[in-house]
Formats: C-alpha cells, sequence, structure tokens
C-alpha cells in the first residue's frame, strides 16, 4: 500500500513540476500566465463539445432506458390505452429529431473549428433544401395531430348505454364522490344547501336524493363505463387519478365531465405490481392552496359482481345523519 | 448590381446632426435620471441580475424542500419567523416561493431585464441612430419597471406574505383570503406591481417599434436589419398587442378581490358560508390570462433568436442561412402565438372541440420553431467556427430549444396532454424551452455584447468553466423531471409523501435538487467575472468578434450620440462574412461596394 502511495505522489510531482517548467518558459518567452490558460481552454473547446455530445447521448440513453419501465405511459382504463401507441410514435418521432439536430449543432461545432477549417462557405439559401424541412415537419405534426383528434373525440365522447354517474365535489382539500343510490338517479344539489353537514350540497327535497350516498372511498367496476360530474366548492381543483392516465379540472359555478372505463381491478394491479398496498389514488392536479399536495379519495376498481354488493349495501346519507341538521 | 434600395431613408436629418453635448451633466443625469440609451440598458442590465438572484435563490428554496423534505429549517426561522414550524416550512410559504419564482423569473428578468438591456443597448446602435425615439419614455419605463420590481419585493414582507396562488393567480384562489393566506395585501401588491409592470412594458414596446421603424439610418433598408433589431421588432409589437389583455384581467381580478364584483366568482362556498357572487367564471380569466400568457413566452424567447442568429452567424464567419426564413419563421411564430393560448387550458373544462382547434394551431407553430432550428444548425455546417464564450451559450441556446421544443409535441396533442398536463413533464419542457434558453440567450448576449457595454473583455477562461458546468447543470435539473412527469408526478407540490403513486423516486428529487445547487453555484463565477471584468477587464479593440454590424463602428468609450461625427451609412446586409475574393473575412455594413462585392 505504502508503496503505491508513494508512487502516486511521485507521478504527481513529476506532473507538476513538467506543468511548472511548461508555464515557466512561457513567461520567459513574454507571455502571461493568464494568455497562456486562456489559449490552452480556447484550443480544448471543439474536443469539449463533442466530449459533451457524446456524455449528452449516452446519459439520454441510459437514462430514458432505465426509467422506463416506470413510466405512466401503461395506464389501466380503455381510451387512455389507446393513447400509448400514439405516445410511443411521437416518442421515436422525437427522439430521431434529438439525436440528429444535437448532433448536428455539437458535431458541426467540432468539426468546423477555425484551427482546422479553411475558409467558410459563403452560402445565403438553399431554397429547396427549406422547402423540404418545412414540409417534412408539417406532415409529420399534421399526422400526429389527426391521430390525437380521433383519440380525443374517444375520451370525451359521452359514453353511452349501462353508464355508472357519480357527482364529485372538490373542496379544500377533499374530494367527495356523490352516487346515486339503488334508484340510479342522482339527488339535485345547490352550493347554497352546503353546510358543515350537508358538505355536498344535497337538495332533500328532491325525492331522487333519499337514497344517495357518500362514501369514504369511491367504488368503481371494471370494464364499465364510469361518467363524472365533477364540481367545485370553492376554488379549482383538478381530478386526476394517475393510473387511469386521466384528468379533468373541477371549476367553481360550472360542471366538467369526465368519462373513463378501467380496465384492471385494484386486486389486479396488486398482483401485476406485487404490492398488497397498492391503491389507486385520486390527486389534485391544480394548484388549491395550503395542503394541495394532500388532497387524496382512494378509489377501488372491484370486480363488476362485488361492485354490485358493495353498491347496495351502502347505506343513504340521510339514514346515517339527523336530518333536524339538514338546513331544511 | 448595386442597386441601392430605401436610398430616401425617412430621416436623412438624422446623418448630419452632430451628437448633443452634454459636457455639464451632473452625476443625476449621467447615472440615475439618465435619457441615454446604454445607461438605462445598464441600469436594465443590473437590476435584471438582482432579479435573477432573487428568483434563482427562490427556487433553492422549493428545490432543498423536494429534494431534501427531512430538512430542518428552525436555522432559518429567526429570519423567516413564523414560515417555519418545527423545522419544517410552511406550505404555504413553499407555495409563495414557487409564485414569486414564476413571477420575477417570467416578468423581471426574461421580460424586464432582458429585453430592457439588450433592445435599448442594440437598437439604437445596430440601427445607426443617436438614441431611442423617446430618451424620456425610455427613463421612464426604466423607472416604472423599477417601482414596479421593488413593490413585488415589499410583497414579501406584508402580514401573511406574498401571493401562493402560482404565476397564472387564477382565481378563486387568488382573490379568497379564505381560500390562501397570500390572497389579502401580497396579492394586492402582486396585482399592483404587475400594473406597473405592464405600463413599462407597453412604454419600452411603443419606443422600441417607433425607433427601429423611423429612426434607421440611410441605407438600412428592411432587407438589409440585423436578426436581433426583427427579433424585437417583432418582441415589440408581440407586447404591445398582449400586455393590454392581461392588463384588463388584472383589473377584473382587482376587481373581485376587493370590489365585491363578480367576474371570476360564482356559487363559491368557503369557510362555513355560501359567497354572494354570482353568474362569473374563472374560465374567463384563464382565456385572458393565457391570451398575454402564451405570448409571453415567445416575448422571452424571440430576443433570443435573433441574438444566437447574430452570434452563431458572426463566430461561424458565415451568412446566417436562410435570412428571408428566418425573418419569416419569427413573423409567423408571432402571428400564430395568438391563435395558441388555450393549449394550456386542454383540462379545464372548456368545449373539447376548443382543444382541438388549439392543439392544431400549436403544432403548427412548431413548424416555424424548427426551421430556425435547421437553420442555426445548417449555418454551422462548413463555417470557420471560432467557439467564443459567447458561441458556445449560442449553441447551448440552440441545444436547450431543442430538448425542450421537441415535448412541445407531446403536450400540444390533446389526449397525450391529458396525462402529463400539470406534471413534472410541463415543468421541464418550459424550463428548458423558454426559460432555459432564453437565459442562454441573454447570458450570449452579455458576453458577446460586454465590450461594447463596458469597453473592456471578459475573462474567457472563467467563461468557459461558466458555460460548460451551466449546460451540464442545466441538463442532469431539468432532463430527469421528464421521468418524474411522464410516471404522474404533478407540479407545485409541496412533498410527495401522501401519495403512494408519487413516492417512488425520492432519490431523483434528491439528485435534481443537488444539480440546482451546483448550477447556481456556477452563476456565481458569471458573477464574479461579470464585476471583475467591468473594473479590471482587458481593454477591448473596437471589433474585438470582427462583426459587420454598425455598433462595433462606434468609438470603444462609448459617447453620447454614439457616433463621434456622421452616422455611418449602410450599404449592404448584416451577413457578408467570407464573401469570396473579399480581402478579410468580413465586410462591415457601412463599406461601399465595388465591382467584386455581391449585389446585397
Amino acid at each position: 500500500m505504502k508503496a503505491e502511495i508513494k508512487v502516486f505522489e511521485v507521478i504527481v510531482a513529476v506532473i507538476v513540476v513538467i506543468v511548472l517548467v511548461m508555464l515557466g518558459r512561457k513567461i520567459l518567452a513574454g507571455r502571461s500566465i493568464q494568455d497562456t490558460i486562456n489559449n490552452a481552454f480556447e484550443r480544448a473547446q471543439p474536443a469539449i463539445a463533442l466530449s459533451f455530445l457524446i456524455a449528452l447521448f449516452v446519459c439520454v440513453i441510459f437514462s430514458t432506458t432505465y426509467f422506463c419501465p416506470d413510466f405512466i405511459a401503461a395506464p389501466v382504463s380503455k381510451n387512455a390505452r389507446d393513447v400509448v401507441p400514439l405516445f410511443h410514435v411521437t416518442f421515436i418521432a422525437t427522439s430521431v429529431a434529438f439525436f440528429l439536430t444535437q448532433f448536428g449543432v455539437f458535431y458541426f461545432a467540432f468539426r468546423y473549428r477555425s484551427a482546422r477549417a479553411k475558409n467558410a462557405v459563403h452560402i445565403k439559401q438553399n431554397t429547396k433544401l427549406e422547402v423540404a424541412w418545412t414540409l417534412t415537419p408539417t406532415i409529420v405534426f399534421i399526422f400526429l395531430f389527426l391521430w390525437g383528434q380521433v383519440l380525443w373525440a374517444k375520451i370525451t365522447e359521452e359514453p353511452s348505454g349501462d353508464v355508472l354517474v357519480i357527482d364529485v365535489i372538490g373542496q379544500q382539500f377533499s374530494w367527495l364522490a356523490h352516487y346515486a343510490g339503488r334508484d340510479h338517479r342522482l339527488g339535485q344539489n345547490d352550493f347554497r344547501l352546503i353546510d358543515n353537514v350537508n358538505t355536498a350540497g344535497i337538495d332533500f327535497s328532491d325525492p331522487a336524493s333519499k337514497d344517495d350516498f357518500i362514501p369514504v372511498q369511491m367504488h368503481v367496476p371494471k370494464g364499465k363505463p364510469v361518467r363524472l360530474l365533477i364540481r367545485s366548492k370553492d376554488v379549482i381543483h383538478s381530478f386526476y387519478i394517475p393510473y387511469l392516465g386521466v384528468k379533468m379540472d373541477a371549476v367553481p359555478g360550472m360542471i366538467t365531465t369526465l368519462s373513463f372505463t378501467p380496465t384492471e381491478t385494484t386486486r389486479d394491479m396488486q398482483k401485476k405490481l406485487k404490492d398488497n398496498d397498492f391503491d389507486f389514488e385520486v390527486a389534485c392536479a391544480e394548484l388549491c392552496g395550503r395542503m394541495h399536495f394532500a388532497m387524496k379519495l382512494i378509489v377501488v376498481v372491484d370486480e363488476p359482481a362485488e361492485f354490485e354488493t358493495w353498491y347496495n349495501q351502502q347505506p343513504s346519507w340521510i339514514s346515517t345523519h339527523n336530518a333536524d341538521d339538514l338546513l331544511q | 448590381m448595386t442597386v441601392q434600395q430605401d436610398q430616401s431613408s425617412p430621416h436623412d436629418f438624422q446623418q448630419h446632426t452632430e451628437p448633443e453635448e452634454h459636457t455639464s451633466q451632473s452625476f443625476l443625469e449621467k447615472y440615475i435620471f439618465s435619457t441615454d440609451h446604454k445607461t438605462i440598458a445598464k441600469q436594465y442590465l443590473y437590476t435584471g441580475i438582482f432579479w435573477a438572484i432573487v428568483g434563482s435563490l427562490l427556487s433553492l428554496i422549493i428545490r432543498i424542500q423536494l429534494g431534501f423534505p427531512d430538512t430542518d429549517f428552525s436555522g432559518l426561522q429567526s429570519f423567516l419567523g413564523t414560515r417555519v414550524t418545527n423545522g419544517r416550512l410552511d406550505p404555504d410559504f413553499y407555495l409563495s416561493m414557487v409564485t414569486m419564482h414564476g413571477t420575477i423569473m417570467i416578468f423581471f428578468v426574461l421580460t424586464g431585464g432582458f429585453i430592457g438591456t439588450l433592445g435599448n443597448l442594440l437598437i439604437p446602435l445596430q440601427i445607426g441612430a443617436r438614441d431611442m425615439a423617446s430618451g424620456f419614455l425610455n427613463m421612464l419605463s426604466y423607472w416604472i419597471f423599477l417601482t414596479s420590481s421593488v413593490i413585488m419585493f415589499y410583497s414579501f414582507f406584508v402580514e401573511n406574505g406574498t401571493s401562493a396562488a402560482g404565476w397564472t393567480a387564477y382565481p378563486p384562489l387568488s382573490v379568497l383570503v379564505q381560500a390562501s393566506s397570500g390572497a389579502g395585501q401580497g396579492m394586492t401588491l402582486w396585482i399592483l406591481s404587475m400594473m406597473l409592470f405592464i405600463i413599462s412594458s407597453t412604454m419600452t414596446s411603443i419606443n422600441f417599434v417607433v425607433t427601429i421603424v423611423n429612426l434607421r439610418t440611410k441605407g438600412m433598408s428592411l432587407r438589409r436589419l440585423p436578426m436581433t433589431i426583427w427579433a424585437f421588432l417583432f418582441t415589440a409589437i408581440l407586447s404591445l398587442l398582449s400586455f393590454p389583455v392581461l392588463m384588463s384581467a388584472f383589473l377584473l381580478l382587482f376587481f373581485d378581490k376587493s370590489m365585491g364584483t363578480s367576474f371570476y366568482l360564482s356559487d363559491i362556498f368557503i369557510a362555513g358560508s355560501p359567497l354572494p357572487n354570482k353568474g362569473g367564471s374563472p374560465i374567463v380569466y384563464q382565456h385572458l390570462f393565457w391570451f398575454l400568457g402564451h405570448p409571453e413566452v415567445y416575448i422571452a424567447i424571440f430576443p433570443a433568436f435573433g441574438i444566437v442568429s447574430e452570434v452563431i452567424s458572426t463566430n461561424a464567419r458565415k451568412p446566417i442561412f436562410g435570412y428571408p426564413a428566418m425573418v419569416a419563421s419569427i413573423f409567423a411564430i408571432m402571428v400564430l402565438s395568438f391563435t395558441v393560448w388555450a393549449h394550456h387550458m386542454f383540462m379545464s373544462g372548456m368545449n373539447p372541440f376548443l382543444g382541438s382547434v388549439f392543439s392544431l394551431t400549436s403544432f403548427i407553430i412548431a413548424v416555424p420553431s424548427s426551421v430556425k432550428v435547421f437553420n442555426w444548425i445548417m449555418t454551422l455546417w462548413q463555417g470557420k467556427i471560432h467557439l467564443t464564450t459567447s458561441m458556445l451559450f449560442a449553441i447551448g441556446m440552440v441545444s436547450l430549444f431543442i430538448t425542450g421544443g421537441l415535448t412541445g409535441l407531446f403536450v400540444a396533442n390533446t389526449a397525450i396532454d391529458m396525462m402529463v398536463h400539470d406534471t413534472y413533464f410541463v415543468v421541464a419542457h418550459f424550463h428548458l424551452v423558454m426559460g432555459s434558453a432564453a437565459f442562454f440567450g441573454f447570458l450570449c448576449g452579455v458576453y458577446y455584447w460586454f465590450p461594447k457595454m463596458f469597453g473592456r473583455m471578459m475573462n474567457t477562461t472563467l467563461g468557459y468553466i461558466h458555460f460548460w458546468l451551466t449546460i451540464v447543470g442545466v441538463y442532469l435539473v431539468f432532463f430527469p423531471m421528464h421521468f418524474l412527469g411522464l410516471s404522474g408526478l404533478p407540479r407545485r407540490y409541496y412533498s410527495f409523501t401522501t401519495f403512494d403513486t408519487f413516492n417512488i423516486y425520492p432519490d431523483l428529487n434528491t439528485f435534481i435538487s443537488i444539480a440546482a445547487i451546483l448550477t447556481f453555484s456556477a452563476q456565481l463565477i458569471f458573477l464574479y467575472n461579470f464585476f471583475h471584468s467591468i473594473f479590471y477587464g482587458k481593454p477591448a479593440t473596437q471589433n474585438p468578434w470582427r462583426s459587420t454590424t454598425l455598433e462595433w463602428t462606434t468609438p470603444v468609450q462609448m459617447i453620447d450620440g454614439n457616433w463621434p461625427g456622421d452616422v455611418p451609412v449602410v450599404y449592404r446586409w448584416p451577413y457578408d462574412y467570407s464573401v469570396p475574393d473579399a480581402a478579410e473575412d468580413f465586410i462591415p455594413q457601412n463599406i461601399e461596394h465595388n465591382a467584386n462585392n455581391d449585389d446585397h
């Protein structure tokens, strides 16, 4: 060990002496140290630019492949799942453009460095080339746009048939999910009816509201379209389920809608991810104040039969609260 | 062919007017309330640097909170008071930091500081004018800008702190004190400061447009304008047309906040009682805000486009490739930028069909942006490239603009945007494409025109070290944010531990924070170099970069009126680099043609 250190020290000492001698010679030759350093740095720039290009490519490729498995590019709901191929194609197109253009920028900076290049070529423009590189991206972009709009139309389309409609309310700092109950008709609501008890502002003079319920956790069935009518009591929130790839703002004074069809149950996901504690979580994606980062609701995706059982077991909201507390 | 367009420039009179003599100027007139565009440019530069430091320090607080959630902040207790409890940052304080970082960087650094500095410096010098069209208006706009920034700074110290509603200040969060603690005095000052800022920016823009249109020297036809001037012209037009809309948005916001109107408020139940407001809509605010908000990102990046074109052409010793296409593409971006604003609102609950329309325009605006990138690369091709510090920042800007711009193709597409909207993917996108790229353009301009401003050179070694640390740092900070965003992490979160979904990359957040601290430290090298070189830098020569444009025909030590004698007459376009058979590899704009030269 000791010998190794000595060898190392000797090498360092030799290098230092050589550098000092070289610098000294430069100074004797009438040049300041600063100029010498500046020149050395200047001469090194093209090589550094090339090394940077290589390092950039290596890091980008390595980190992207490393983090790829965790991308939520594989959402488990019907329409969002169809977006994945579009995502991949966009990813490939942008990757090609990224590598070509970054290569151009840094490699040309290296290749045509002043120390090596003869004279610059006096070219002003080349119409054919310019038309080509205007049209190529245009065609690619329009293709991506059209594909995206086909999917977007499906995503925003109102689902038909057997649809589960849920009234979702955003408030500082939690989500409420208001279900229609056994009559499958949602009761009316009004923000003026909201108080500390009737937090969702349900109008209990409406007969349809008598069997409505607000569970602690939101449940939805697998494979059946769910349509959310989203509103907000106070500020703008955004209803966001990362694993389902869906998001929609909750805006006070209006109702926004969001439809999705889950394709995996919570239990499927727990098996797939080998994590028994996995849950679908609703987060808020629009800044809504102090506890924005903690506005969570658990969504349980059940098998349809399980969901029916759960749905029919839920006691109505009115039966679990004292009617005297209500505004009316 | 030596056809001279625009022989009768509208302002022949300027040509022969002698610069005014100001021998009896007092200190106050010369350095403080100066109407000289060069002094005002420096004032903007110092103010911009101050705000850039403040803005970056705020981002460091954000990064420390996200990267090291267990940090004990009690050491800062004496300074921050109740904003730290039990060694933890208050979430409202964190959101204030997010808000002010965005506001300061976008408005006070990249808009006010950047455009104020290089626009004021370059417009008269490059078009051959003695000063801006109205020196007084120019001075006034700086002082209003400074007042606005002082008010913004003051808002940190009022009761309940400054605004915590994001730089977008969406109502109802921004106007209801029950919803957010910063919505009290802090928000009032925020709105006041922004209004003054808009007034200042409008004055600057009017001055820019009038100067560029009217005060060009003889022979400086539009086809001979340097790219920087084109960029500043379009920036000014863009701000003139979009900032007033923001003014109206803020005016209505102020009414809602302080006078009980309901432009943006409706059906709100908060803090135990319903509010009387009825009929307004927060979506209206979003439309008004983004009608400026999107052009704003181009207001920040256009000057960088111009500067980078100029610097790349000069240092590659080649004409800028496709000059007409470069001008046309900025023009196209300017026009299109008024038609893309609602792509920030795909998930806001507006009509999905409207989303499709804005998605299309957003894709189309990417075409002129790609054209610009290809032209820059083509300018490098077969050049004779001098990698000076300013040149490195120029190619760094192109690199960041590419990286950030490409992710725009994900967010412009409504279907993909549904997943990545309001996540760190978007944070990565705009920090690269308009934040860092515009910053690089700014730094590129400072390195390049430092000799013009101060008559001295900056140290090149420190410049090189600064550049490489910064570009590596910026990539290390913002590139991993794409991965955070694609795995779902939302923006503006105080902590990611509440959700299992988001708690997957704590290490990556720590990594980003360390990179951010290092990147910030690298800027100290620049600050040292900048201030040291002002006093001790190597004296500059008249045309250190061997450039063709008019600013390098002025004396090294700048004087009032810019040129001691007549203003030079322009005979050629600004990119006569490496003209075949010419004696040197550049021919300045004020050199007359002879039989050997080309037709520009």
